[in-house]
């Protein structure tokens, strides 16, 4: 039974996913060889510079690929609860035992071996989100439901903040898509892009004026519905959550935000300009990407990213080396790959028989996305400086082994779609 | 069970937006804003210049004259500085600890990057370069930057010379060559040559990181400019004679321009009182030269090129030339002298000789009365004073007097040789004649002639009537100079009247006024001058070619209150003569003489104001 299941494998796995990995992978490499090139280091396979680092992690990962390919498929529903249980322990444990990088307490390590959970408990909770979501008895129009699987992606966020990588719990906000998906009510996406304006005015603008503009849009809009006691008090609900929203936003910023965020926050809303200090990063960035042109600079001609202007430049800035060496093609290739892959895992995720490795495959692609979003965007200076990686593309293991582990169980589910029944 | 598939169309509607709304984004500032490019080649492009040698002068010997020496700055990268022994560097720089922290503070103040390296300490000397050299591992941040100084190993002819010295901002703006910081010539050679000797500075474009670090060529050089040397210049000057020049000419006010008839190179230029041309180097400069500036006896002050002196009874030799070719006089004219010219009520006195006088004797006696004679005749001959006065003006215009040449020297004054229009003004047209402004018969009145326009002017007479305009530089890295410097300029007179006046300079180192002057065998020419000075005792002039024949030296010198030419500068011409044609001076208590006179105005007179 298991030969004959490994035999389908092969045949069944989706290949134009596998490929576009080991292209978007590859292509990766060389970036990160190009970022940091180094004379006296000149070849790509040496293990003491990062980029020969990156290879030994390409390498593992194609291993561990491997391994996830020869898992029997039933077994990812089976262990979802206890990889989920497992790696929550595990976060919490890193808070206690964690070594300290940068700030975050986020990495356990033996020797000079190090990794960071936070990365790998992305595709625990997106196992235990499928393996909730696809109980055959799950409506999600239940009150209690919506809150078990709010919860299930909101307590690694939350113990992730507490190790200080605020960076890395936004991305769990991306399993709204999923619920969404799976029949969350559009309200919710709509009230969630209405905190996201409501708190960028509410750092804008003044907060009595903001108040009084929208008592009045409340006002008006009383006159273009029907006087019903039931929406006056619908307005004025929304008014009044609106408000205290608006409030608590502007308590939160001047109250709970280190200096350093708010100061992020600032220079992103163009309240600040401040290119020496926390504004560095963004504008060296743009620097090196807009410096780059249509054509760019060619293969290790870049002078922003390779000379240390841009930090950070083979990890969360490594796409400040695509777009500085290869211009606005080599954008434009970069996005247009991750649309493809985004796209086909959406594809391949509603070909599913089974509810599980559907939701997981909308879960890989929200996560995939958000990265991308988040990471491309503060490269740009569309985004927050917030610490994570471009999938496939950054230097380190942990994150390459993230995203591998995540890919390779959707295209092992993917190959095991014939043998489900349901 | 699949209820909202069609869901999957929102989701990919968002990934697909936001898609879209990054490549615009992308669009904005890769392709259509070019700040970002600019602000790229500003962070990690650095032009570095790389001066080229400025080129060395030579003798006319292939003496050095002026050289390159290396000169070292202690330069700093102010933010790297860091965990330094204070201490031991501030002893080996000999600061104290304050003055460093204090300068160091500055330079991390200033508006640059401080990652850009400034001069700490500038020309440091040798020793402490050395000792400095083997411990600056120790002191990061700080390294030692060569550039070079002049050098003048013979310390002679600063004027001539002149000097180099950091460009101001009214010359960077007329000039876009320069950039703040670089030098450029000021004065003399130096600046009249100063293209040549430059050279062409040449632009490396390097890559530097973050740090500050040179991360090799740009594009593999295909931007760079390759420098150009400095063109070596030989001189014209012989600094032996020069040196020589110079040594007679301390203690004493005055000028001595010495020229080889033949191509107008001018062999000596001393301006007297000189001063050492190393202490306008460099950071000597800043001490030296606005006490310089101040001395009352002017010793920057190019007296060969810019004094103006009345030339004297030197004059006398051109009027009689103008008088010969204007047909007023010939060789055995003769006019009576009674101890002066009496006209009217005028007098021009004179000193008692035999008389009557003719053109030789007037010469070699130096006749006062003669010359009045000549000139009155002159202008004369013409119906009117205005036309005479012109005929005699040009004449004397061609002996180089009263404009500048077209010489290779900065700073030159052209002189004086009145005009009509001047008389014009001063008596009123039509109101004055040749007695009038007959003290132009003797070389006074409103004449003014620079040493250098009388060594020229003697010159033209060695020539027997033509003169190549006077320069300092022979030849520039080995090849021709210009043209105009191998161009005879001709007067209109006859080279027999030459000949009748060479005949009575001869006669006047034979057995006339200049009698001190005579050298043995050789056929030296001469006459002496004394111009009337109204400040103070009469200047000392003496001119004088040899040999008569193929003469190889013509030269003019000028010794201020010194008295009568015969005094003082007859015999330093003669000294000099002797330097150059017999490369040794045979007259020791002549020279010891001349060498310890101090014939310098009384000391109370010009330190009273320091």
């Amino acid at each position: 039974m298991a030969n004959r299941n490994n035999e389908g494998v092969l045949q069944n796995i989706d290949w134009i996913l596998v490929l576009m990995y080991l292209l978007m992978v590859t292509m990766g490499w060389f970036n990160i060889y190009a970022a940091v090139y180094n004379e006296e280091y000149k070849s790509i396979f040496d293990t003491s510079q990062s980029y020969g680092m990156q290879l030994v992690w390409i390498i593992s990962s194609l291993f561990i690929a491997f391994v996830i390919l020869v898992i029997d498929g039933e077994a990812f529903p089976r262990v979802a609860w206890a990889v989920y249980g497992a790696f929550i322990l595990l976060l919490i444990a890193v808070i206690f035992v964690g070594a300290e990088v940068k700030g975050s307490k986020s990495w356990i390590g033996v020797g000079s071996f190090r990794v960071q959970p936070a990365e790998f408990a992305k595709f625990a909770t997106n196992l235990a989100i499928a393996k909730y979501l696809s109980n055959i008895n799950i409506k999600i129009d239940n009150l209690k439901t919506k809150l078990i699987a709010g919860g299930l992606f909101a307590v690694p966020a939350l113990i992730i903040i507490l190790q200080n990588e605020t960076g890395s719990a936004l991305v769990y906000g991306s399993f709204i898509l999923v619920l969404f998906r799976e029949g969350l009510s559009g309200n919710f996406l709509i009230l969630g892009l209405m905190m996201v304006v409501l708190f960028v005015l509410a750092l804008l603008v003044d907060e009595t004026i903001l108040s009084i503009i929208l008592a009045v849009v409340a006002a008006g809009s009383l006159f273009f519905i029907r006087r019903k006691m039931r929406n006056i008090l619908a307005v004025v609900g929304i008014l009044v959550a609106a408000l205290s929203f608006v409030y608590s936003v502007d308590y939160a910023f001047v109250n709970i935000l280190e200096p350093h965020q708010k100061k992020r926050i600032n220079v992103l809303l163009g309240k600040e300009v401040d290119p020496k200090g926390a504004g560095y990063n963004v504008n060296q960035s743009m620097i090196a990407i807009g410096s780059g042109g249509v054509l760019g600079k060619g293969f290790l001609k870049g002078t922003q990213t390779k000379f240390n202007y841009v930090p950070e430049q083979s990890t969360d800035f490594i796409f400040c080396t695509v777009g500085e060496e290869w211009g606005f093609v080599g954008s434009v290739v970069v996005i247009g790959l991750f649309i493809v892959l985004l796209l086909r895992i959406i594809y391949l995720a509603e070909r599913q028989r089974s509810a599980f490795s559907r939701i997981y495959g909308y879960g890989l692609a929200s996560i995939i996305f958000i990265h991308l979003a988040i990471n491309i965007g503060m490269t740009i200076g569309l985004a927050p400086v917030v610490g994570i990686p471009l999938p496939f593309f950054s230097y380190g293991g942990s994150s390459l082994w993230s995203f591998t582990i995540l890919t390779f169980i959707f295209v092992r589910l993917d190959a095991y779609r014939f043998q489900i029944l349901r | 069970m699949n209820l909202f598939s069609d869901r999957k169309y929102v989701i990919s509607a968002i990934f697909l937006t936001i898609a879209v709304l990054y490549l615009i984004r992308l669009f904005y500032i890769q392709v259509i804003d070019d700040k970002y490019k600019l602000a790229a080649d500003d962070n990690a492009l650095r032009h570095k210049i790389e001066y080229p040698e400025r080129g060395v002068i030579y003798d006319r010997n292939g003496k050095i004259l002026v050289y390159n020496e290396a000169a070292y700055d202690l330069m700093v990268i102010p933010k790297r500085v860091k965990n330094i022994d204070t201490a031991d560097l501030c002893n080996m720089l000999q600061i104290t600890k304050e003055a460093f922290i204090e300068k160091l503070k500055k330079l991390k103040k200033q508006k640059f990057s401080s990652f850009r390296p400034e001069v700490f300490e500038g020309e440091i000397s040798l020793e402490t370069y050395a000792t400095l050299q083997e411990k600056l591992y120790k002191f990061p941040g700080f390294f030692v930057q060569a550039r070079t100084l002049r050098k003048y190993p013979m310390r002679i002819a600063p004027h001539a010379l002149g000097y180099v010295g950091e460009v101001d901002e009214k010359i960077i703006s007329a000039n876009p060559y320069y950039r703040m910081g670089d030098n450029m010539g000021l004065s003399g050679v130096e600046k009249s040559y100063e293209e040549a000797l430059r050279g062409q500075r040449g632009v490396k474009i390097v890559m530097v990181d973050v740090y500050n670090r040179e991360k090799g060529s740009f594009e593999g050089g295909k931007y760079d400019t390759a420098s150009v040397l400095g063109k070596s210049l030989t001189s014209s000057i012989d600094a032996e004679l020069q040196q020589y020049g110079e040594q007679l000419m301390q203690n004493k006010v005055g000028a001595i321009v010495a020229i080889e008839p033949a191509t107008g190179e001018v062999l000596t230029m001393v301006s007297s009182p000189t001063y050492d041309p190393n202490l306008l180097v460099g950071r000597l400069k800043k001490k030296n030269y606005p006490k310089m500036v101040r001395d009352t006896l002017k010793p920057l002050y190019n007296r060969a090129t810019m004094a103006k002196y009345p030339p004297g009874s030197t004059f006398k030799l051109l009027n009689g030339l103008i008088g010969l070719h204007e047909g007023v006089i010939n060789e055995n004219t003769t006019f009576g002298c009674s101890r002066g010219f009496h006209f009217g009520g005028l007098t021009v006195g004179c000193h008692p000789h035999a008389s009557p006088v003719n053109l030789k004797f007037s010469i070699t006696t130096s006749c006062n009365a003669y010359y009045c004679n000549v000139f009155k005749n002159i202008l004369q001959k013409y119906p009117k004073t205005a036309i005479g006065f012109d005929v005699w003006r040009n004449h004397v215009m061609s002996f180089g007097l009263g404009h500048k040449f077209p010489t290779d020297l900065p700073q030159e004054s052209s002189g004086n040789v009145p005009t009509i229009k001047y008389y014009d003004k001063y008596h009123g047209s039509g109101r004055w004649n040749a007695i009038t402004v007959i003290s132009l018969a003797i070389g006074q009145g409103e004449m003014g002639v620079t040493p250098l326009q009388m060594a020229n002017f003697c010159s033209v007479i060695a020539n027997r009537g033509w003169y190549i305009p006077p320069h300092i530089i022979k030849s520039i890295d080995g090849g021709q100079i210009d043209a105009k410097f191998r161009k005879k300029q001709r007067t209109k007179i006859e080279r027999e009247y030459f000949d009748m006046v060479v005949d009575g300079m001869r006669n006047v180192v034979l057995n006339g006024t200049g009698r001190i002057a005579q050298l043995d065998s050789l056929t030296v020419c001469g006459k002496t001058g004394t111009a009337q000075n109204p400040h103070g005792k009469d200047h000392s002039i003496f001119i004088a070619f040899a040999p008569m024949d193929n003469p190889k030296i013509a030269m003019a010198v000028y010794v201020e209150n010194a008295g009568f030419g015969a005094a003082w500068a007859a015999p330093i011409a003669s000294l000099m003569m002797e330097k150059y044609l017999r490369r040794e001076v045979k007259r020791p208590e002549m020279e010891k003489r001349i060498l310890e006179a101090n014939l310098l105005p009384k000391k109370e007179d010009w330190v009273a104001k320091k």
